[in-house]
């Protein structure tokens, strides 16, 4: 195994003898690019609405009656839009992340709507708690609290939002759980009796 | 003779539906087998300011919007303004008691299972004009008139 690496190495660490430096270092330029572009173009598609409703088929059914599938100004969320950050550092250690998911996926741990019922609060609960976290940043790439007119809003929520929100003393998902989704059980969760 | 009980019965409620057919006609403006294009969508009143009962035992209506409130066995959004715990957070008017009670009278912890489901008795209102004319009288009213 040593005697593997030390021959790659001195391999890798002497110049090159056939191939000319343009080509290698136009060639890696070419190939940088490629692979680049493949690996970015591979994880926008995991992304994609395609590739969580080829498993979450329910999820998308609970979607279309909300208003974040449809609405009077035809703007619409999809699943990343609310799940994945969107800059590309967090994105990335969401992704990484997202590794144990595709371990349940393959010990099919909510392969059935019985399974996944059951276990659908813990699943809430993991992303109550990314959202409390990273304070609601995913509902703020939308919705940004200094572009919010209260006075378009009604009584109710301009109240909660010039007080609880604006202190930061609350974050939207403190009370807009279950908007995309319906909700768990919800006993014993802060704010729902 | 029992054959003629049927019959009348029978007859009697052919009758009504005739009557209730004619009813449904004028407030439909068409035919039964004509498709009419469906009226606007009405936008729920939101104001938030409290309605005045038509008499004192009547539920109170909803003065905002409840789209997409979840009310079963999982969650019930009403009660995370309403009820008595969350009252003061949000500001919100506690259900009353009646609603914590159980058949028998006796006071319980939660809100009782047989009110529940809240939208069985409280309705949102639509900025709408009734199709038909209501009869309604407010007790005042029939009271004024009695003393006259």
């Amino acid at each position: 195994m040593i005697d593997l690496i030390r021959r790659y190495w001195r391999t890798i660490s002497r110049p090159s003898k056939y191939f000319s430096l343009g080509f290698l270092t136009l060639g890696g330029f070419v190939m940088g690019i490629m692979f680049w572009g493949g690996f970015n173009t591979a994880m926008e598609f995991t992304n994609s609405e395609t590739f969580c409703t080829s498993c979450h088929e329910n999820l998308y059914e609970e979607l279309q009656s909300t208003i974040h599938f449809t609405n009077r100004s035809g703007v619409r969320a999809i699943c990343s839009s609310c799940h994945v950050p969107h800059d590309w550092t967090d994105k990335i250690a969401r992704k990484m992340q997202a590794s144990k998911e595709v371990w349940a996926f393959l010990m099919g741990t909510i392969n059935t709507q019985e399974k996944f019922l059951a276990r659908r609060r813990h699943l809430a609960e993991n992303e109550w708690a990314r959202l409390k976290a990273n304070d609601s940043l995913e509902c703020r790439n939308c919705h940004d609290f200094e572009y919010m007119d209260f006075t378009w809003q009604s009584t109710r929520a301009s109240y909660q939002h010039s007080t609880a929100l604006a202190s930061g003393e609350k974050t939207c998902i403190d009370c807009h759980k279950g908007i995309a989704h319906r909700l768990p059980d919800m006993s014993g969760v802060e704010g729902w009796d | 003779m029992k054959i003629s009980i049927v019959t009348t019965v029978i007859l009697a409620l052919g009758i009504a539906a005739g009557s209730l057919a004619q009813n449904i006609a004028t407030t439909r403006n068409a035919a039964i087998d004509v498709e009419l294009e469906p009226a606007k969508m009405a936008r729920v009143d939101n104001s938030d300011i409290k309605r005045k009962r038509a008499y004192p035992m009547q539920p109170p209506t909803i003065p905002h919007k409840v789209d997409q409130y979840q009310v079963d066995l999982n969650a019930n959004k009403c009660m995370s303004c309403h009820s008595r715990r969350r009252s003061q957070d949000s500001q919100a008017p506690m259900v009353s008691v009646t609603h914590y009670q159980d058949r028998d009278g006796n006071f319980l912890a939660d809100i009782s299972t047989r009110r529940y489901f809240c939208q069985q008795c409280h309705v949102t209102q639509d900025t709408v004009k009734p199709l038909l004319a209501n009869e309604f009288v407010d007790i005042d009213e029939i009271l004024r008139r009695d003393s006259e």
